[in-house]
């Protein structure tokens, strides 16, 4: 914009310092006419000041001056306008990095280990005396990740957040949960069937309150990830636009300059104009990559991320569904109930058929994973089908049968030997692959996302400065015809 | 539905007091026995021995206590189906029949129990045992039959799939706090009541109420889903709000936490959450009562007849009243008179 002289308006410019008219389309239409002579300088005041600079245009080196400071200003308001967005790219993708993902999978931690918590509590409830330490202390651990998650979380996510509100709900019922764990350990223990009321009891809240607040929890923290994903990858437009526009400037005074003076380069504006190039392709270059590399992210990182996390609760759930139905002893179908719907959730079929379908939450965890982690995905459908075949075995011994202690046994059990062939068994090796799955894909994440917000750092940097130097050397070799004048 | 007999023999139960005579110590009713027990008798005969097949154990998957009409006034007139007597069955005897020689032949009788009725018949943590009242009765059927306790195999049977195990033949009998009502009868065949039930209010002590408007009015009551005590605390809720669960044990987890006032269950699952809890009592208040009995196979006469002798047997015995001390005497009290059929 802004070419340095006018003729059919003589009005005074409505700009003051350097007259930025944003009048992009009207420069290189009209042409150069030589003006009067210049003007005697001296204090003026600000009307004068202004009349001054609209009068600088009627001659040869006012326009110059004209328009070495429009290209100064042009070029600094470039490299500021560049710095500016991609700096602002830089610290969404720093968030996505360093805040927004790692809050977004600690939300689905503090999900895991609370389902994690209860299934491993009714795992000790069903051995009752003879809980092997390693139960208890999976219990144990599962409570203190938890809450050092949620405390984790709510110390970075900021009071207005909606994510506080589900932080301190699960803070609040966390211990009432962990209470009716114990009342239920503690009559289990007395030999009373109370035990188990009041763990169905304790597993109810945990389903009713605790596990749809963490999950409401990690939605929320999956739309800031989904935000700051969206800013750290947004096209800095408006900085592509100045750019596009300072070349068509200095192209444009070059263009004059030459026809005046009939000299081809001026070297001042030639590097000028190489600065500006080479920091808008440099831009270009550098959205290219970071864009690609937080969309590889994305894809291979955070979304199958999202697709694991949900089929590991489910598989939680079911094994939780299979634990309470012994622990209910007969009493209630709704275990059962409960197994069939989660198992339809994680496989698109119900429970208890040999091969799991494509479908629901296993399948959609697959369908997303990278390759490498996707042989995980397919070793974690392998033992899935082994332990839904050994529940429909444990089912068949507790209902045609009548031998509860068989399909106990046959599910956990403490008798060493016995332990590999349990349901229990392979639930934990079904949760074991998909954890693998799940570090495979964390490291994908980390790879493509981690160090972007470095290279954006870099990006605005490298522009900063390419048009800064564009700017000086305008303004230097505009100098330079100028100094012909003198 | 109905029984004819029900008033007077229940009549006969709770007049048939054994009490210990302590009084106001909140833990015994029996020094209070008798006003409360003239009360329970004319509560009942109010209730027209309209015998719905009061309480099941587990309290959920079981039809809803009959199919015979409920009478909303208490003051309504039985006599739903007058062919139907819970506590007929075929004369007792000792006269091995098909049913009876393949048990025998088998060397081994396997009857479905229940391992989540505390005292009645509930899984020992500590032994892996199921034990408890229903449990040794079992055991002296096994006794009588194959001279052997441990010849018999117990089949933790669920709730909901009683009459279908016996139907289709994979045990031989159930002995699981079984109410007989008139539709079940149609089902499986009964042996004659080895027990005597009726619905009854558990509250804390602390409340030191006695009486049903006492303990209900303006509070919350709980009973099991689909249950007979269910029924009657919709039709006579003695102004309380009622809040129902899965199993009549939950009624208790929401007592202790303070979210319900009182719960109703029949008085044998009353007792067994009395034991689990010595901070709460049965009120001596009782509606619906019932019995309970054997069940088997439709047509295994002799085996009922032989069940029938058994009962008969271990009551003369008196090892029924010994089995009661042990199980069931520490929450119902030295009271045994009154739930002997």
């Amino acid at each position: 914009m802004a070419t340095p002289v006018r003729t059919e308006e003589q009005g005074p410019a409505p700009g003051t310092s350097g007259a930025t008219t944003p009048r992009p389309a009207a420069g290189p239409a009209t042409t150069p006419v030589a003006g009067r002579p210049a003007r005697t300088p001296g204090r003026l005041d600000l009307a004068g000041r202004i009349r001054r600079i609209a009068d600088a245009r009627h001659t040869a080196p006012g326009r110059l001056r004209l328009a070495g400071a429009l290209l100064a200003v042009l070029l600094v308001a470039f490299g500021l306008l560049t710095g500016w967005q991609v700096n602002s790219r830089a610290q969404a993708a720093d968030r996505v990095v360093s805040y927004s993902q790692p809050l977004s999978q600690a939300a689905a931690d503090i999900h895991r280990s609370l389902a994690d918590a209860d299934t491993t509590a009714a795992t000790g409830f069903l051995l009752a005396g003879a809980e092997p330490r390693a139960v208890r202390e999976r219990y144990e651990q599962d409570l203190a990740t938890a809450s050092r998650l949620i405390a984790e979380a709510a110390a970075r996510t900021t009071a207005s957040s909606p994510a506080q509100q589900w932080l301190s709900s699960l803070n609040q019922q966390l211990p009432v949960y962990a209470g009716l764990v114990e009342t239920a350990r503690a009559d289990n223990r007395l030999g009373f069937p109370l035990g188990g009321a009041y763990l169905r009891y304790a597993s109810q809240q945990m389903r009713d309150t605790l596990l749809p607040d963490a999950a409401k929890l990690a939605d929320a923290e999956n739309e800031a990830l989904a935000r700051d994903y969206a800013e750290a990858r947004a096209v800095p437009w408006a900085a592509f636009v100045l750019g596009l526009l300072a070349l068509a400037a200095l192209v444009r005074v070059q263009q004059v300059l030459f026809r005046r003076t009939n000299r081809v380069f001026n070297i001042g504006l030639v590097g000028s104009t190489a600065a500006v190039l080479a920091a808008v392709l440099w831009l270009l270059a550098g959205s290219w990559i970071t864009g690609a590399r937080l969309a590889e992210s994305e894809r291979d990182g955070a979304a199958p991320l999202r697709a694991l996390n949900a089929a590991r609760v489910d598989v939680l759930t079911a094994r939780l569904a299979e634990n309470l139905h012994l622990v209910a002893r007969g009493s209630s179908t709704q275990y059962a109930d409960l197994w069939a719907a989660t198992t339809k959730d994680l496989t698109g079929v119900a429970g208890g058929d040999a091969a799991p379908g494509t479908g629901g939450a296993l399948g959609e965890a697959r369908r997303l994973a990278p390759r490498d982690a996707a042989e995980a995905v397919d070793q974690a459908r392998k033992e899935y089908s082994t332990w839904t075949a050994r529940h429909s075995a444990a089912i068949t011994k507790e209902t045609v049968d009548g031998d509860y202690q068989g399909a106990l046994d046959s599910t956990v059990t403490v008798k060493e030997a016995d332990v590999p062939n349990t349901s229990d068994a392979a639930f934990g090796a079904t949760d074991q692959q998909l954890e693998r799955a799940a570090g495979i894909e964390l490291a994908r994440f980390r790879a493509a996302a981690g160090g972007t917000g470095g290279l954006l750092d870099a990006l605005a940097l490298g522009a900063g400065l390419l048009a800064l130097v564009a700017a000086v050397s305008a303004v230097r070799g505009l100098g330079r015809r100028l100094a012909e004048y003198r | 539905m109905t029984m004819r007999t029900a008033p007077s023999r229940t009549t006969d139960g709770a007049a048939g007091t054994g009490g210990d005579g302590t009084d106001g110590t909140g833990t015994n009713h029996a020094g209070r026995a008798r006003r409360a027990r003239a009360a329970a008798v004319v509560a009942l005969l109010a209730a027209g021995a309209t015998l719905l097949g009061a309480g099941s154990p587990q309290g959920a998957g079981l039809p809803a206590a009959g199919g015979g009409p409920r009478q909303a006034a208490p003051q309504a007139a039985p006599a739903a189906d007058p062919n139907c007597d819970t506590s007929r069955s075929v004369p007792p005897s000792t006269v091995d029949g098909p049913a009876v020689k393949a048990i025998k032949d088998n060397k081994t009788l396997v009857i479905g129990v229940d391992q989540n009725s505390y005292r009645w018949g509930a899984r020992n943590p500590a032994t892996g045992e199921i034990e408890g009242f229903d449990i040794d009765l079992a055991k002296a059927i096994g006794t009588a039959l194959l001279g052997d306790p441990n010849k018999v195999t117990f089949k933790a049977v669920p709730t909901a799939e009683r009459i279908k195990f016996i139907q289709d033949g994979k045990v031989d009998m159930i002995v699981r706090t079984m109410t007989i009502t008139c539709e079940r009868m149609d089902q499986v065949a009964f042996s004659k009541p080895y027990f005597k039930t009726a619905n009854r209010l558990l509250v804390p002590k602390a409340r030191g109420v006695k009486t049903f408007d006492e303990a209900l009015n303006g509070r919350t009551a709980c009973a099991a889903r689909s249950s007979s005590a269910e029924d009657e605390l919709t039709k006579n809720p003695h102004g309380s709000k009622l809040v129902t669960v899965e199993n009549q044990l939950d009624c208790l987890v929401l007592m202790q936490l303070g979210k319900v006032d009182a719960t109703m269950t029949d008085d044998g699952l009353a007792a067994g959450q009395a034991a689990q809890d010595t901070t709460v009592t049965l009120l001596d208040e009782q509606v619906r009562p019932g019995v309970m009995g054997v069940a088997m196979k439709l047509g295994n006469t002799d085996l009922v007849a032989r069940v029938n002798q058994v009962l008969a047997d271990y009551q003369a015995s008196g090892a029924w009243r010994d089995s009661y001390d042990k199980w069931l005497k520490p929450t119902m009290h030295d009271d045994a008179e009154r739930f002997r059929p």
